[in-house]
């Protein structure tokens, strides 16, 4: 069976933009959480690795159909991001940027040693949702649920741009951001947003491991390597910038993806690092970010 | 009544006699128990190799009844101690000083894992203790690989990484693949194995096309593949563990590449693999010890009776299937019995015996140590099988 090069290179940006997308919701994540408390949740992976792993536990374990088992997982999953809050974050008395982090790795070391309890080290699967008759395309080949996971990305970005444009709780996230004290003075909760952006954060994360267990599996430990790759699309991108998650976390993935096949596999990891890297040279707020945003924001 | 009082004299003095007799006869049983010959071990039963540990563990306290049931070894009841090293490295090396020092064992076996071997077997050497290792690098038994000279009081049960490669290599060659494609992971495992298939690619006439690597975390490898499908060769070889093993051959069939030979290396071994493919490893090759496969062995297979006998105990003692790395462990404390039959509780003759053990029918082969071989093993200590119907099957 042959390839001509235009289609490995299709087949490059396929896998490219399906990892990515999945980059690109850990990023999300990141910043949803950043923009209302300044700090980096490094839990983020971990929520992605339960999502994925309660899914098994729900579909495949309990027979309950995906339709119902999607919103259960997400619920579950969110109930864990609030917890992670309330008995992590909210009792912090006086909360900087260094403690907030320090907690959430300290959770996420904590998260994946109930996970490695709860489902040992090996890796499990889901049953696509649409089968697995890859798909022709251009000369190269796409899974279906390759298509659910760039889906997935899309239906995320529409409902948060409404979210965060049209309703009134968006609005209240996006002013916390800006300036919590002045949000404070206008009557909204900031503590409750804080809870607000967790449960948000783990929702979105909670899919990203949905759509993706079915082509790549999911074992107690994935979290980790996601969050590292998340975070980086995330300064790429501009962080705390919504649009720039969603490019950096493709881009991330493309480069990976055109860096293995192109140039070598085995040093696939660097090149991604190596843009970033790059691009924080000559844009240290990355490709989206503001100078004077970043100005006013301590981290 | 004197005469029937003499009479009585002597049936008392022959029955006390005779009792005296019975208890010389009985008693080295009883005075034997004093005597019973300490084996010890040391398995990575927890921790991250617990994959490798927990299995060896349960399949030498299953053979140390099995054995003691029968009456011991010569009468001697056979007293196993088993540490736990956790995978690692320092408890690693206390566990063995306290079985040499404290627990004075006739051999040690184990550990499970290549490194933590490495780390003890100079404490081996030093004591003069037989240890037969169950964990697989062939520098565990080699202590210089130019001359071949092997550490003289340290052996290894485990296939090395070449034979695996070998096995596949001659499969290769006997059905006429030569243009090759491999992939490897970035870990100790899948980094030896690569070097091994390198190395003997040419002895076999093979041509590597593509040489690809990828992270043990890697969610994806099309990219790996798609590059091979553009340089068309005939057969790929994958070398690694965990889910990245699973996660290629399903992209190797979502590719549409099922028309490149695909052969997984000895870590695919295991049922759950083939699950997890989800059908996708329907027609991959992989070399397997004899012991993963006991159903599948033609009857006169010299294996046949001791691979299909484990399976039947272990599954009838611990209700889970045999473990390829419990196979290990079978290997190395039954060479050690067999040893400790022949020449009692001697270090040095315990050594010297398993030198020169010969045509000994283990689990993952037939075993011929020699002063040069102190693993004992060849290629044909792996079976080619493929995977038909969702199970193994022989490989032709």
């Amino acid at each position: 069976m042959e390839i001509t090069l235009f289609g490995q290179i299709i087949q490059y940006a396929v896998t490219g933009i399906t990892i990515g997308s999945i980059y690109a919701m850990v990023a999300i994540g990141f910043n949803t959480i950043y923009n209302v408390t300044e700090a980096i949740n490094f839990a983020q992976g971990e929520f992605v690795m339960l999502g994925g792993l309660l899914m098994v536990f729900f579909r495949v374990g309990l027979q309950i159909p995906t339709v119902l088992s999607i919103p259960l997982t997400v619920l579950v999953v969110t109930v864990v991001g609030m917890l992670l809050n309330q008995l992590a974050i909210k009792p912090i008395r006086q909360p900087s940027v260094l403690s907030i982090v320090i907690a959430t790795i300290g959770a996420s070391f904590f998260i994946r040693g109930i996970a490695m309890m709860i489902w040992g080290k090996t890796p499990f699967d889901l049953p696509p949702f649409s089968g697995r008759n890859p798909i022709p395309f251009l000369g190269a080949v796409i899974q279906p649920q390759g298509l659910w996971v760039m889906g997935c990305l899309v239906v995320v970005v529409i409902v948060l741009t409404i979210f965060f444009d049209r309703t009134i709780m968006g609005k209240a996230l996006r002013a916390c951001a800006v300036n919590p004290n002045a949000s404070s003075l206008v009557g909204i909760n900031v503590r409750f947003m804080v809870l607000i952006s967790f449960a948000l954060s783990a929702a979105i994360g909670a899919l990203g491991g949905i759509v993706i267990t079915p082509i790549s599996l999911m074992e107690y430990d994935r979290g980790a390597m996601l969050a590292v790759k998340g975070f980086s699309a995330c300064v790429l991108g501009g962080i705390g910038n919504f649009p720039g998650a969603v490019t950096g976390g493709l881009l991330i993935g493309l480069i990976e993806s055109f860096g293995a096949g192109l140039i070598s596999s085995g040093y696939k990891d660097v090149f991604a690092l190596l843009v970033l890297l790059a691009v924080l040279f000559v844009r240290p707020n990355g490709l989206f970010g503001n100078i004077e945003i970043s100005k006013i924001k301590k981290f | 009544m004197k005469a029937k009082s003499s009479m009585d004299k002597g049936i008392a003095c022959l029955l006390a006699v005779g009792m005296v007799l019975t208890l010389m006869w009985v008693s080295p049983q009883v005075v034997s128990a004093a005597d019973s010959y300490k084996i010890g071990a040391v398995f990575s039963v927890t921790g991250r190799a617990s994959f490798l540990g927990d299995p060896e563990k349960k399949t030498v306290v299953m053979l140390q009844e099995k054995v003691n049931e029968q009456g011991g070894i010569n009468g001697h009841p056979v007293e196993v101690v088993i540490y736990d090293d956790e995978g690692d490295s320092t408890k690693c090396a206390l566990a063995v000083r306290k079985l040499i020092t404290r627990d004075k064992v006739c051999a040690i076996i184990g550990p499970s894992l290549s490194g933590l071997s490495l780390a003890v077997l100079p404490e081996a050497q030093k004591h003069k203790v037989p240890m037969v290792s169950c964990a697989a690098s062939y520098k565990i038994v080699t202590k210089d690989p130019e001359t071949g000279e092997q550490w003289k009081w340290v052996f290894k049960t485990p296939q090395s990484d070449s034979m695996a490669v070998e096995s596949i290599y001659t499969h290769m060659k006997r059905h006429g693949l030569s243009k090759i494609a491999i992939m490897s992971v970035t870990s100790g495992f899948g980094a030896s194995g690569r070097s091994e298939l390198l190395r003997l690619a040419p002895e076999y006439g093979m041509d590597i096309v593509a040489d690809e690597k990828y992270g043990p975390k890697d969610t994806d490898m099309t990219a790996q593949l798609t590059k091979i499908k553009g340089k068309s060769p005939e057969a790929i070889v994958n070398w690694s563990i965990g889910p990245t093993q699973v996660v290629v051959v399903r992209n190797w069939k979502e590719l549409g590449m099922t028309g490149v030979t695909f052969y997984q290396s000895h870590g695919f071994g295991s049922r759950k693999n083939i699950e997890l493919a989800a059908g996708a490893a329907e027609g991959v090759y992989c070399p397997l010890g004899a012991c993963n496969i006991p159903d599948v062995l033609p009857a006169d297979h010299p294996q046949k009776e001791v691979t299909t006998a484990y399976k039947k105990a272990y599954m009838a003692k611990y209700g889970e299937p045999v473990s390829s790395f419990g196979g290990h462990a079978w290997d190395a404390f039954s060479l050690v019995v067999n040893a400790l039959e022949k020449v009692g509780c001697d270090k040095e003759k315990i050594r010297d015996h398993l030198e020169g053990t010969t045509g000994f029918v283990g689990q993952h082969g037939v075993f011929n140590f020699s002063p040069k071989d102190h693993n004992g093993l060849d290629k044909d200590a792996f079976q080619m099988v493929v995977v038909k119907d969702g199970d193994w099957a022989l490989a032709d």
